[in-house]
Parts: structure tokens; C-alpha cells; sequence
């Protein structure tokens, strides 16, 4: 049985495969990752994370188009499974569920500050 | 912007190439090269550039990092070994020709490796190597240079007076003898030297007590550790008073390390002070510029050039003697004062004309050489035996090559093959060195150890065993390696003729050497029995000589004569002033009818007793001995014939010599020549005289004691022995036997001879080890054609001759073409030796016999063996 629960970098590296789509490859998933977050991530963790995700079985991925600036080198596409969308959702839930039973949101008392 | 710059830092992408999966490649260099393109868009050159150098590094990560790369060159690697390590195991016999032969060829290259590096780091271990000399004089006599190691004790103050700021030190020495030290009741005996004080600066002397200017007191001493350790075991030395030689009292002042063995001073056991020699000895009075007794070591300035002080020195012997009184007739040898090295002492010790001519370095020189060649002898079997055993091995290498093996994978199998086999014979040669060692020691008289410890030596192996490697396998790889699988596979390879030409090139070579190495020991053994043969001129047989350590034997010689006589074990006895095994006393100053006046004479001499003649039974050829019954026969002389030749005299009894102040002397007798220097040197012209009042100088120091051949030889030395210790109950009886003493003459030659013929021998083995391999596969091969040659009606002598000729057709190229060489180097080695054998044909002919007959035995067990098969059992299959 392979480890399903997500780690925080996972979580957020299989939602970003999620939004991005047919743009979804190591290098634009890093980039997402910093604007996003604001954090920078290299393309090697990033891409070692999808890796880690694919033999999870979370995502899978095929070899998509090719483009001059890479030297007309293809790209591999991830998507996410089945699976993977559960894993995301149960994580979403679970989350939502502490949310719920936190005191301050549930009084209406939290702040929730927007940049 | 430039295209040139949108490719990203071509090493990173190498680096990343290296160790990246392959199926990664082409996402991840897509990407980094997109990230990489639009970073030089909107930033900088540089800044993408490292950019792209940390996402490279970002990638060593192990989900990226190819597992090929990882595990697949071991697994290979292993795959080579395991597959090396079955081919040795599927042909024992094969392998151990290979590696026993590798690992003889090894050991003997190991141990004459150790051996030279053991005479080239000869005196090494002194500080002060490079600038210590000892200080050497040419003299030339009767149009001849003689090169000296001896000085007067005048040159040094010489030196230090008129170059001061050329030398650092100048030491005066005597010479290296035995010296008696009395501690109590203890006494013995140790070598040592009278040296002036800074000595001890100059060799650098490691003081374990006491500080080095220890002999600065006259009446000081200063001990090696061992040395201490025999006079006073665990006491403290130090302080202590010893009587030196029965004459003086002197006080221990310091304690220094041993001098290593491999150093000229090795036999340095203590130092005393020179002033304490001149005044005990009464040098000053008694020695000038005219006695070379002794000799000078020097260490020049920090910034000299010993070269140029050397030619600046040149004549201060010359200068000085022509100035004084006493000594102007030493000016007519034409004295030459140069320096000469440490460097060279050991290795280039030999003069000719006043000039170095080598030594030892000969010896170096050609002891390397045959390491080497040892070495590359087995080298070669190797070679050889691996590619005549291709043919078995074509068909596998017919399978890699059709598997898919590139060439270079053969090419590693071949080499780890040849690794292992050198590594296997490296460590079986090292245990045959550890086995060996202790008896190389006592044939070269050398302290070798295997330096375990040793970086170096370490290191120097490993390359030993990557170039052995290396060489042995080289042709086997690319030979077997180059093989065309649809050749090979189609029906077997069949070698042709010229397959086997290199193989057979490589057995001439083998066998040359081997016979250059044959006729090169048969010399060297015939020159020492050339030398040993010689006449010496008298009879040694059961003479004893021992060195008179007390007056009361010299002064009541007549006494103690007769009671050795009564003791009845004794044949006849006499006193002598040298040995006789080694007279080395000149004397010059002689005049008589009819001399060039420009003849620059000299005379080897000694003072003899009157029985002298009879005790050692030489050959008087004219006029008579020494007798009692003459009186006059004081002032006598008896000359050699090679004297009476030197002195032109065609019937020299009569004649009247002036010797000197010594007064007038009348030749009695002539006497055949008497070896009593070095048995490969010409005979020298010697003088033999009584001792009288007018040559009281001329002491005896010798006693010669003729044992009579019926009584045991034990008994014979315990009477002697207790008739010495009456008269000199102080020392022990020392004794050594005429014959000992000539034959250890011949110990360096014998010593080299048993080198050579174990390192011949060895490479005889060697050869012929490979040649039983070789004809061990000829014959396997050949078994098919045996037996149906033997239906055919062959008989098992044609087949032996059919098999032999080959080889037998090898050796006998080897030997034509190793006689011109072993002629050309023997004739060389006997130059160096003024009585010398001559090459004779007979030692050729026996090495090639020997060499052929060798062959033969070789080939002939196999060969028969193959021979004497059934042909029902070889022709049944197939």
C-alpha cells in the first residue's frame, strides 16, 4: 500500500498540475509555484515531486509538444487521476472540517486579511 | 542578441548528461533550456547561466540519477572477474605456468629492485651528502698515475690555511681498525677511527648523550649506541674511563646512533680525537709530507662547487712539499690534490690513470638490466600463452561479438584477465621475496627489508603490477579482441603460419637472453677458477697467521718459536712485518748499477725472520735463502723475480742496493712471485729483508705458524693457542688461515657469480616454463594429426621430431644470434681484470648445447606424452 496522504509541497504541486491543464510540466509548474506563493522552487525538486506523485499513482503523464525555445525538445505532460482528485479532495474536506471547528471562525471573530 | 548565447553553459550540460537518466533527458533538458532561453530574454547572460548550473545541480537527486551509471560498470566489472577468475580455474595448469612464471619473473625484478634502490641510496642518510669529500691525491710513478685514498697528515691544516673559504670542515682520520677497549674486567674489541673533532658536525652525528663537541678534550672517546651497549650493557656510559688499546686512558664524552649499514661508515663503532694519535704515536716527529698514512674528509663551503675547489686545490702538495727541507723529493711523483665526493665513493671508487672509471655502478647498472629482462621473460610467456591459446578462446569471442560486445568490452575482459594473473603473481612474489629475502641478504652482504611501510613502495608496485598487466596483456587484448565473429564462427579460426611468427620472434628473444645469461655465469665462474688456479708461489696449506698484539712475543721470538716447536703439533714458525696474504708497504729511495736516474721507483716490502722462506715454502730460483750462518745476510735482500725484471738486473745476486739513509744492501737470492695482493692483478716487484738495527722500523707484526698435516686440526690450535696466551695472556689468540684469508680475495667476484647464476637460472626456468606451455598446446592441438599419422605407420620417434624441430630451429637462432652479444659483453666484463681468462670456444658450444639439450627435455615430456596416445582415443570422436 502506497502512502496516500499529501505533504504541503505535494498538495500544492498536484493542485497547480490540476489548474494548468495541457500546461501542466516540470518547468511551468515551478513557475506557477513561484507566483503563487512567492517561494521559488527548482525545476529538479518540483519535477522529483511529480515523480513521486506519478508512482503514487496521483498523476500521470504523457509526452506532449515540442517548442523551438526548447530546442525541440518534447515536454511531459502530467495529469491528475482519479485518484489523485480524490486525494485532494479528501485532503480539502478534512481541511475544511478543522476550519469548521476552529473557534474563531466559528464566533466570526477571524480576520482573514487579503494582499 | 546572438544564437550563440541561447545555448545554455555546455559543461553543465555534459555534467547532466553524465549522470541523467536517459529517458529524462529530453524533458529535463527541454526545460532547463526554455527556463534557460527566457532568463537571457529578460534578465542576463549570467544570471542565466548560473541559473541553469543550479538547476543542473538541483537535478542530482536520486530519482534522476541514471541507475545504468550506478550499478551496470560493476556489474560488468564483476561479470569480468567472475568469467577471469573461471578461465584461470578451467585451465590450472595453464594458469599456474602463468602465474608461478609471472610471479618468479616478479620476485626477481622485486628483489633486484630492492637492491639497486639499496646501493643508489648508498652514505644517503648523511645531511651533508652533497658536500662531503674526501680528499684524494695522484701520483705518478715511473710514467704511471696511481690514484690515493691516503694523505699526509699535513694537507689539512694545508687546506684550512690557504682556501679557508672553501671548506666548511677539514677532518684528518686515521683509517677504520679494530680498536680494544678495557672497561674492569672487560675488554673488546671494536672498528673505529681517529678523526679530528668536528667530525661529528660534518657527519651529522645523531648524539643520543652527550653534545657534539665531544671530543673537543684530547683525552675523549665517544662510543656508538651499540658499541655502549657491548662495553657497559645497561650502565650509564657516560664519564666513564676506558683503557684504549692497552695504552691510554681515555673518558666516554657522548653516545651517538649507529651509523646506518648501508653507509660508508657503517663500521664506525667509536671516535677518538686525532691529537690524542699524533701524541701517542709521536706522529709529529716520525710522519711529514712524504708518509701518506692517513686520510683527509672535508665538507666544502655551503656555496662552493666541489669541482672548481678541486681544480683550485690541485697543487697545494706540490707547493707545499717543494718549499720544505726534508720532503723536496716528494715533488718528483708530481702530487695532485683532488676531491672526490661522497656521491661517488661507493659506486665509482675505481681509478685508471687518475681518473674515476666507475665500479660498483657496473654492477648496478647490469643487475637492473637483468631484472628487467627476468621480467619481461615471463612477461612474454604470458603473451605467448595467451594468444596461442586464442584459437580456444576465438569461439567466445565469436559469441560476445555476435552478442552485441563492442570491441572495447573485449578489450577490458582480456585486461582484467591480465590484472588478476599480474595481481595473483605480485602477491605470490611477494611472499616468495619474504621467503627469499634473508638469503639474498647473506649473498649480496646487504641489510634489504621489504619496506612495508613505505608510500613509495606501495605505489612503485602497483605500477609494477599495472605495467606487468598492461604489457602481458596488451597483445592478447587487441589480438583476440580483433577477431571477425563470422571468421571465427564459421569453422574455427585456423592460425597459419604467420599467426605464430610474434610468438615466435618473443621465444627467440626469451631464449637469447636466457643464453647471453648462460655463457655470462660459465665466465664469470671461469674467471674466478682462472684466478684461483694461479700459482700463488708458495704453499698455504695448514698456515695460520695472527697479528703479534704483544711485545714480549716480539722481543723473545726465539723463545716462544721453540715452544711452539716442542708443542709438536708444529711444523715451523716465522714473523713477518705484513701478512702475507696482503703485503701493502711501499718504500721508495732505492738506488742501484745501472738505474734510469728518471725512474720514480717503488717496492712493495716486508721484514721477514730468517725460517720465513721455509715456513711458507716458497721457490728460491737464484742464489739462496736467508740462513743464521751468514751474519751479513742483516744486510741482505731477497728480491722477486718480477723485481728483478723492474730493476732491469739479468743476474741480479751480488748486486748492492742503496736504500735510502738505511745504508747499503746485497741481493742474495731470487724468489719466484709470491701472490700477495689481489689475485687478478699482475704480481708486484717486492723486497724481503731481516730485521736488524739498521731497519729497527721495519716491526714485526705478523707470526706465521705452519701445522703439520697429521695432527688433528682442533688439538693443533688449542697447543698454539695456549703457547700465545702464555706470551700474551692480555688478548685472546686470534688466527686466521692463509688459505681463509686468499679465498676471501675472491668473495666480491663469487658473490656476483652466485647472483648471476641464481638470476640465469631463474630465467632459464622462466623461458622454459613458457616453452612447456607452449608445446603443451601445440601437442593438444595437434592430437588429431598425431594419431592419424601414427595409423598411417609413424612411429613415436618421427612425431618427437616432427613436434621438436620447430623449437630446437627457435633455440638455435637464439643461440647464433646470443653469442656475438654475450662475446661482446663478457670481453668487456674482463677487461676490467689484468689476469684474466680468455673466452674460449668451448663455453659457447656448452651453452648452446646446454641450451638445446634444455629445449629438448622441455618439449620432449609433452611431446612424448602426446606421442604415446592411442590414435583410437583421439580418432574415435567426431
Amino acid at each position: 500500500m502506497k502512502e496516500t496522504r499529501l505533504g504541503e509541497f505535494e498538495e500544492v504541486i498536484l493542485l497547480l498540475a490540476g489548474i494548468l491543464g495541457e500546461d501542466a510540466y516540470a518547468l511551468r509548474i515551478a513557475q506557477e509555484f513561484k507566483e503563487q506563493t512567492g517561494r521559488s522552487a527548482s525545476v529538479g525538486s518540483v519535477h522529483a515531486t511529480l515523480n513521486r506523485l506519478s508512482n503514487k499513482g496521483f498523476l500521470k503523464s504523457h509526452m506532449g509538444g515540442a517548442t523551438p525555445e526548447r530546442g525541440g525538445r518534447r515536454k511531459r505532460i502530467y495529469t491528475i487521476t482519479a485518484l489523485g482528485q480524490r486525494t485532494v479532495e479528501y485532503a480539502r474536506e478534512l481541511r475544511l472540517s478543522l476550519w469548521n471547528q476552529f473557534p474563531g471562525l466559528a464566533t466570526g471573530d477571524l480576520k482573514i486579511s487579503t494582499v | 542578441m546572438s544564437s550563440k548565447n541561447l545555448i545554455p553553459p555546455k559543461l553543465a550540460r555534459r555534467f547532466l548528461r553524465w549522470f541523467l537518466r536517459d529517458d529524462l533527458t529530453e524533458e529535463v533538458e527541454g526545460d532547463l533550456e526554455e527556463q534557460y532561453v527566457s532568463r537571457v530574454r529578460e534578465e542576463s547572460l549570467l544570471k542565466a547561466r548560473l541559473t541553469y548550473w543550479y538547476e543542473v545541480l538541483r537535478y542530482f537527486r536520486p530519482f534522476a540519477i541514471r541507475t545504468l551509471w550506478k550499478f551496470n560498470h560493476t556489474t560488468m566489472i564483476r561479470n569480468h572477474l567472475k568469467i577471469s577468475w573461471r578461465t584461470l580455474l578451467k585451465n590450472k595448469g595453464y594458469s599456474s605456468i602463468n602465474i608461478g612464471g609471472l610471479s618468479l619473473g616478479m620476485a626477481v625484478a622485486l628483489l633486484l629492485g630492492l637492491w639497486v634502490y639499496d646501493e643508489l641510496t648508498f652514505n644517503r642518510h648523511f645531511e651533508n651528502y652533497h658536500r662531503i669529500v674526501q680528499v684524494m691525491q695522484n701520483q705518478t710513478f715511473n710514467g704511471k698515475v696511481e690514484t690515493w685514498w691516503s694523505q699526509a697528515k699535513e694537507i689539512a691544516p694545508a687546506l684550512r690555511a690557504n682556501y679557508p673559504d672553501d671548506f666548511e670542515y677539514v677532518c684528518m682520520a686515521s683509517w677504520n681498525w679494530d680498536h680494544k677497549l678495557t672497561f674492569g674486567d672487560r675488554s673488546i674489541k671494536m672498528k673505529g677511527n681517529y678523526m679530528e673533532p668536528q667530525v661529528t658536525e660534518m657527519l651529522s652525528l645523531n648524539m643520543l648523550q652527550g653534545a657534539r663537541d665531544a671530543l673537543d678534550d684530547p683525552y675523549s672517546i665517544i662510543l656508538s649506541s651499540s658499541t655502549a651497549k657491548a662495553v657497559f650493557g645497561t650502565e650509564d656510559p657516560m664519564n666513564k674511563v676506558i683503557r684504549l688499546d692497552d695504552e691510554v686512558d681515555v673518558i666516554v664524552t657522548g653516545i651517538y646512533e649507529d651509523l646506518p649499514f648501508n653507509s660508508s661508515f657503517a663500521s664506525l663503532k667509536l671516535i677518538i680525537p686525532w691529537g690524542l694519535y699524533v701524541t701517542t704515536q709521536n706522529l709529529q716527529q716520525r710522519t711529514s709530507w712524504g708518509n701518506s698514512w692517513f686520510q683527509c674528509l672535508a665538507q666544502v663551503a655551503d656555496h662552493a662547487d666541489i669541482r672548481v675547489v678541486s681544480e683550485k686545490i690541485r697543487d697545494v702538495k706540490l707547493n707545499a712539499v717543494a718549499q720544505s727541507e726534508n720532503s723536496a723529493d716528494d715533488a718528483r711523483f708530481n702530487p695532485v690534490i683532488f676531491l672526490f665526493p661522497m656521491s661517488s665513493w661507493h659506486l665509482r671508487s675505481e681509478f685508471t690513470n687518475g681518473r674515476s672509471t666507475g665500479g660498483r655502478i657496473q654492477y648496478v647498472w647490469l643487475f637492473g638490466v637483468v631484472g628487467i629482462f627476468v621480467l619481461l621473460l615471463a612477461c612474454i610467456n604470458f603473451m605467448n600463452l595467451s594468444t596461442a591459446r586464442s584459437e580456444k578462446r576465438s569461439m567466445e569471442v565469436g559469441i560476445r561479438k555476435v552478442m552485441g560486445s563492442p570491441r572495447m568490452q573485449l578489450v577490458n575482459q582480456f585486461f582484467s584477465e591480465s590484472f588478476m594473473v599480474a595481481l595473483f603473481a605480485f602477491l605470490l612474489a611477494l611472499l616468495l621475496v619474504l621467503l627469499a629475502i634473508s638469503g639474498f641478504n647473506t649473498l649480496a652482504d646487504k641489510q634489504i627489508s621489504i619496506p612495508w611501510m613505505a608510500p613509495a613502495f606501495w605505489l612503485v608496485s602497483l605500477g609494477f603490477v599495472l605495467f606487468t598487466g598492461l604489457l602481458a596483456g596488451s597483445y592478447p587484448a587487441v589480438f583476440l579482441s580483433s577477431f571477425l565473429p563470422i571468421k571465427v564462427l564459421k569453422g574455427g579460426k585456423k592460425a597459419g603460419r604467420a599467426a605464430s611468427r610474434p610468438r615466435q620472434v618473443l621465444v627467440v628473444f626469451q631464449f637469447t637472453v636466457s643464453v647471453v645469461l648462460i655463457v655470462g655465469t660459465i665466465v664469470v665462474f671461469q674467471q674466478i677458477n682462472h684466478a684461483r688456479n694461479r700459482p700463488i708461489g708458495y704453499n698455504n696449506n695448514g698456515l695460520i697467521s695472527s697479528p703479534i698484539q704483544s711485545d714480549l712475543i716480539r722481543d723473545h721470538f726465539d723463545a716462544f718459536r721453540q715452544e711452539l716447536l716442542n708443542t709438536g703439533v708444529v711444523e715451523n714458525v716465522a714473523a713477518s712485518e705484513s701478512p702475507i696474504t696482503s703485503i701493502n708497504i711501499t718504500n721508495s729511495g732505492f738506488y742501484w748499477q745501472g738505474k734510469d736516474p728518471d725512474m720514480s721507483e717503488e717496492f712493495w716490502t716486508s721484514s721477514i725472520t730468517h725460517e720465513f722462506g721455509e715456513t711458507i715454502g716458497w721457490e728460491i730460483e737464484k742464489g739462496r735463502d736467508f740462513s743464521t750462518k751468514f751474519t751479513t745476510d742483516t744486510a741482505g735482500f731477497i728480491i722477486n723475480q718480477t723485481a728483478a725484471e723492474y730493476m732491469g738486473l739479468s743476474d741480479p745476486v751480488g748486486e748492492v742496493v742503496r736504500w735510502g739513509n738505511n745504508g747499503e744492501w746485497t741481493i742474495i737470492g731470487v724468489v719466484d712471485d709470491l701472490i700477495t695482493r689481489s689475485p687478478y692483478e699482475p704480481v708486484q716487484q717486492m723486497i724481503f729483508f731481516l730485521r736488524s738495527k739498521r731497519n729497527a722500523f721495519n716491526v714485526y707484526r705478523n707470526v706465521l705458524v705452519k701445522l703439520r698435516q697429521d695432527v688433528p686440526l682442533q688439538d693443533a690450535l688449542v697447543k698454539v693457542g695456549d703457547v700465545f696466551n702464555k706470551y700474551d695472556p692480555e688478548n685472546p689468540f686470534e688466527y686466521s688461515f692463509a688459505d681463509d684469508d686468499y679465498a676471501q680475495k675472491f668473495a666480491n667476484e663469487m658473490r656476483l657469480g652466485k647472483m648471476a647464476f641464481i638470476f640465469a637460472g631463474l630465467a632459464i626456468l622462466i623461458s622454459c616454463l613458457g616453452l612447456f606451455g607452449l608445446i603443451a598446446y601445440v601437442a593438444e592441438r595437434r592430437t588429431k594429426e598425431i594419431g592419424i599419422r601414427k595409423v598411417l605407420g609413424a612411429s613415436i620417434i618421427s612425431v618427437w621430431q616432427m613436434l621438436s624441430r620447430d623449437f630446437v630451429l627457435l633455440v638455435t637462432i637464439s643461440s647464433v644470434l646470443a653469442i656475438p652479444l654475450a662475446y661482446l659483453i663478457m670481453s668487456n666484463w674482463l677487461e676490467n681484470f689484468p689476469y684474466r681468462t680468455t673466452l674460449s670456444w668451448w663455453i659457447f658450444v656448452a651453452s648452446i648445447a646446454g641450451a638445446v639439450l634444455l629445449t629438448l627435455l622441455t618439449v620432449s615430456f609433452q611431446v612424448i606424452k602426446a606421442a604415446r596416445v592411442n590414435p583410437v582415443t583421439t580418432l574415435r570422436s567426431e
